[in-house]
């Protein structure tokens, strides 16, 4: 039985930051979930997923997060708690509907867990959903630990109900997946009936129609709920503070920097110097509680990340306050105390304190540090991301690359999010040229492609992944189509959303919860749209760059073309060879020949190695996944494939 | 045991460095230890480095990252990435567990960069720590009919060690929620394996 669905209250085990969130979901009862991947928030859709059936619960991957959103506000409506998640980018993209949500006001509890990503470690930015918590005015929390994970779900569903305001409860990557042990809770009894009653008051969004209108009245109304919430979080329990009396230096901190700061003050050995308030209800902020520590305190420190969100409602409320709190020295990301990028760590903390407080402090020799990083350099050569063994990218991007080369106009391609963002890397032969949202590749492609005007004739691509053609491909490419723009829209197809771990998309005949579903069929999609379509193989290399040229050369306004291999880490796949693969030494010619090693040099696969003392390419037993690609970029013919027999 | 003690469990993409992380983790939570694991996985997949911290500790929670240079064990699933995490994490008392078989990067594969030799990297390495062992972790499990096994033949040389208090059992114990019959036989085999080589090296 998973961990998860325990019913023994009170036991103790290591669970991940992202199961200890869904936890605290199932211990509030939860009905309904709807998300889209995105690191790292998408194990919990996942384990909801698992556990849909035992706990009778509605689980979904959505199209987009502005319709998960949508559809866990329809729960919360029709009087059941409601959870949404979703990656930091994802707000932004809900952030229409999130801010009508605010003002129209819930029902049953409604949650929304973004997960951020300080550091951009699986990301291409590094937003930051809290501002959006200020900005359309609704209550935030922020676990600091794993328990506190659990705990926080399970009261932010309560809290909503209370004042009936959605609540977000923010993560970050290194508390999502992160591990650490988590006592359990009480799992109720599943129960619910749903009924969206609509035959009360106009303005009682509880009985009446769920409206944002009348705008004043409404909007007052949720800031008169803030204010009311702002009180109970002064009595929060995940407000905490450790730490001396009157400190001389107060480390005003949130989500797992609390755990830094704590680290940071025990090896300095500042446990009679140095507080720390620990927010977990970083907005609205408990006014009362953090103005009377700042009040004992000798100077504050925020440690927070990605932006200074609660060092600026902090000195706001310091403002307002002085003659309480007194005019204190403030440190953070706005002096340059504390970095203003990046993800927090230990470290960073460290460096803050010894720099105020005059501290010495070293967690590693000069002499050693010098040593250790001669030794990286010589010993240690860079690992430069790539796609895996087995990538249909890999084979999809030489074809693209080659076509592009070939056709000798100074052709690009435009990007988004996805495995094949990486085509901005050697691994995608550098293709990519520009890359940002969702879908963005597609909107940009479709504005170069109607710059012929100014003169500008070079060849328009852009790639787009399968989920991301539903998730926000499809209003660009209808964009180009009426707008007659000459570019040629690329779909990436390998069959699910395969960098966050292979969740179904609306092209795929599987739900969320394993069901089966209808399936959209992207071609017929794109030529409804009024797009004229191919398909190829990406594994059919000759083919497939045929059919580039003869579109690059022929084609005319808005084209689609599909390449479809499905990813090679997908469970039908992984593990699975198609072909034993070879190489024939004797036909190998090494640098000799003119090729000049284009199978190591420039296809760089990481199962397909270079033999330095041989003089020849070798495939990697343990690493090649089998594809057998690597045999039609040989020029020599010396790559060798034979079928495996099933 | 020193608390907390730091593990650094590193190697590349697709290793299961998340897996041997977690099934490590588990067996000192079982134990009663409080454990943090700090993980990077969105580069897992995909050909880059990859490290798991866990912080194990009798009293309290310890953040996710470890602290510059300390680290207590580093355990190597590639040998290169040994080298890699000692700037960061090193110090002359760190012990080093390092698999011998080696996964090239790209820079290597298209010949910008050099693979040093293994004899070359342990003569390096050994002036950055205090005591290493190097065995052929892939290569054993290969011969138990799957490379995947080298993991569990590191958390064995990690028990043989004796570095952190566990056994077999309960390796065991974690593992029954994964695996049973005769793959959780094939598991124990790797585990021993993995024992007698850090034993014997």
């Amino acid at each position: 039985m998973s961990i998860l669905t325990d019913k023994n209250a009170g036991k103790t085990a290591l669970l991940m930051g992202n199961e200890a969130l869904v936890r605290g979901a199932l211990e509030a009862g939860v009905r309904v979930a709807a998300g889209y991947p995105g690191t790292p928030s998408s194990d919990i859709i996942e384990n909801l997923a698992k556990v849909a059936g035992e706990r009778n619960i509605y689980v979904e991957w959505s199209v987009n997060e502005k319709v998960s959103l949508e559809v866990a506000a329809a729960g919360s409506f029709a009087g059941l708690r409601s959870l949404c998640v979703m990656k930091q980018n994802g707000v932004n993209v809900a952030s229409d509907f999130l801010l009508h949500l605010a003002l129209s006001g819930t029902r049953a509890g409604l949650v929304l867990i973004p997960c951020d990503d300080p550091g951009s470690i699986s990301s291409v930015n590094e937003g930051e959903s809290r501002h959006f918590a200020r900005l359309v005015e609704v209550p935030l929390l922020e676990p600091g630990n794993f328990q506190e994970a659990r705990e926080m779900v399970r009261w932010a569903f309560e809290l909503s109900e209370q004042f009936r305001t959605l609540v977000m409860v923010r993560s970050v990557t290194r508390l999502s997946h992160a591990s650490g042990n988590v006592t359990l809770g009480e799992l109720p009894e599943s129960d619910a009936k749903a009924y969206f009653r609509f035959d009360g008051s106009l303005i009682d969004a509880q009985t009446g129609p769920v409206i944002t209108a009348p705008v004043p009245m409404r909007h007052a109304n949720q800031q008169k709920k803030l204010k009311q919430i702002a009180e109970v979080f002064e009595t929060s329990k995940f407000n905490t503070y450790t730490g001396p009396e009157n400190p001389e230096l107060l480390i005003i901190t949130s989500s797992v920097c609390s755990l830094y700061s704590v680290e940071a003050v025990r090896l300095l050995k500042l446990e009679d110097r140095v507080g720390i308030l620990k927010i977990g209800t970083t907005w609205p902020l408990p006014e009362k509680l953090v103005k009377s520590h700042i009040a004992k305190a000798g100077a504050v420190l925020f440690v927070e990340e990605v932006l200074p969100f609660l060092e600026e409602n902090v000195k706001v409320l310091a403002l307002d306050n002085i003659e309480e709190t007194g005019i204190k020295k403030y440190y953070g990301k706005i002096d340059g105390t504390i970095p203003s990028v990046n993800e927090m760590n230990p470290d960073h903390v460290i460096r803050a304190l010894t720099a105020i407080l005059g501290v010495e402090y070293s967690g590693m020799s000069a002499e050693y540090e010098q040593k250790a990083n001669i030794t990286m350099f010589t010993k240690s050569p860079s690992r430069e991301l790539t796609f895996c063994p087995g990538c249909p990218h890999r084979a999809s991007f030489w074809s693209i690359h080659n076509a592009l080369a070939m056709d000798n106009r100074d052709g690009f391609v435009c990007g988004d999010i996805g495995c094949y963002t990486m085509a901005i890397l050697g691994a995608g032969f550098n293709s990519i040229k520009t890359a940002h949202a969702m879908g963005s590749g597609t909107g940009i492609a479709s504005g170069f492609g109607k710059f012929k005007m100014f003169g500008m004739e070079q060849p328009v691509v852009s790639v787009c992944g399968d989920s991301t053609f539903f998730h926000a491909g499809m209003p660009p490419l209808v964009n180009a189509i009426h707008n007659g723009s000459d570019m040629l829209m690329i779909i990436l197809d390998n069959r699910g959303t395969a960098m966050t771990g292979f969740q179904p998309h609306p092209g795929l005949d599987v739900d969320a919860m394993g069901n089966r579903a209808e399936a959209a069929d992207i071609a017929e999609v794109c030529r409804a749209l009024g797009a004229t379509v191919v398909t190829s193989d990406p594994f059919d290399i000759a083919g497939t760059r045929e059919k580039l040229l003869d579109t690059l050369e022929n084609g005319k306004g808005a084209r689609v073309m599909i390449l479809r291999q499905i990813c090679a880490l997908s469970p039908e796949k992984k593990g699975k060879r198609q072909y034993e693969v070879r190489v024939d030494t004797s036909l190998c010619r090494g640098t000799d020949c003119g090729c000049d090693r284009l199978c190591t040099r420039i296809f760089r696969c990481p199962g397909l190695v270079w033999n330095k003392e041989g003089g020849h390419a070798q495939i990697d037993e343990i690493i090649c996944a089998g594809c057998g690609v690597c045999t039609d970029i040989c020029p020599a013919g010396a790559i060798i494939r034979s079928e495996v027999t099933k | 045991m020193k608390d907390p003690y730091n593990v650094i469990i590193t190697g590349v993409g697709g290793q299961g460095n998340v897996v041997a992380a977690r099934i490590l983790g588990n067996i000192m939570a079982e134990r009663g230890y409080k454990v943090t694991i700090g993980e990077t996985f969105g580069a897992s997949q995909r050909g880059g480095s990859v490290m798991s911290h866990l912080r194990i500790s009798g009293k309290t929670v310890f953040s996710p990252q470890i602290p510059k240079g300390q680290a207590d064990l580093v355990v190597a699933l590639e040998p290169i990435e040994s080298v890699r995490v000692m700037a960061g994490y090193g110090n002359m008392n760190v012990k080093v567990l390092a698999n011998t078989r080696s996964i090239y990067p790209v820079s290597v594969i298209c010949g910008e960069q050099n693979y040093p030799a293994i004899e070359e990297l342990k003569a390096s390495l050994a002036g950055l720590c205090s005591e290493m062992h190097f065995i052929p972790a892939t290569d054993e499990a290969v011969k138990l009919g799957h490379a995947i096994l080298g993991n569990v033949m590191m958390i064995g040389a990690v028990a043989g060690l004796g570095v952190l208090p566990f056994d077999e059992s309960d390796f065991e114990k974690v593992m029954a929620v994964y695996v049973s019959g005769p793959k959780m036989a094939v598991n124990l085999k790797a585990f021993e394996k993995g024992m007698e080589m850090v034993k014997n090296n």
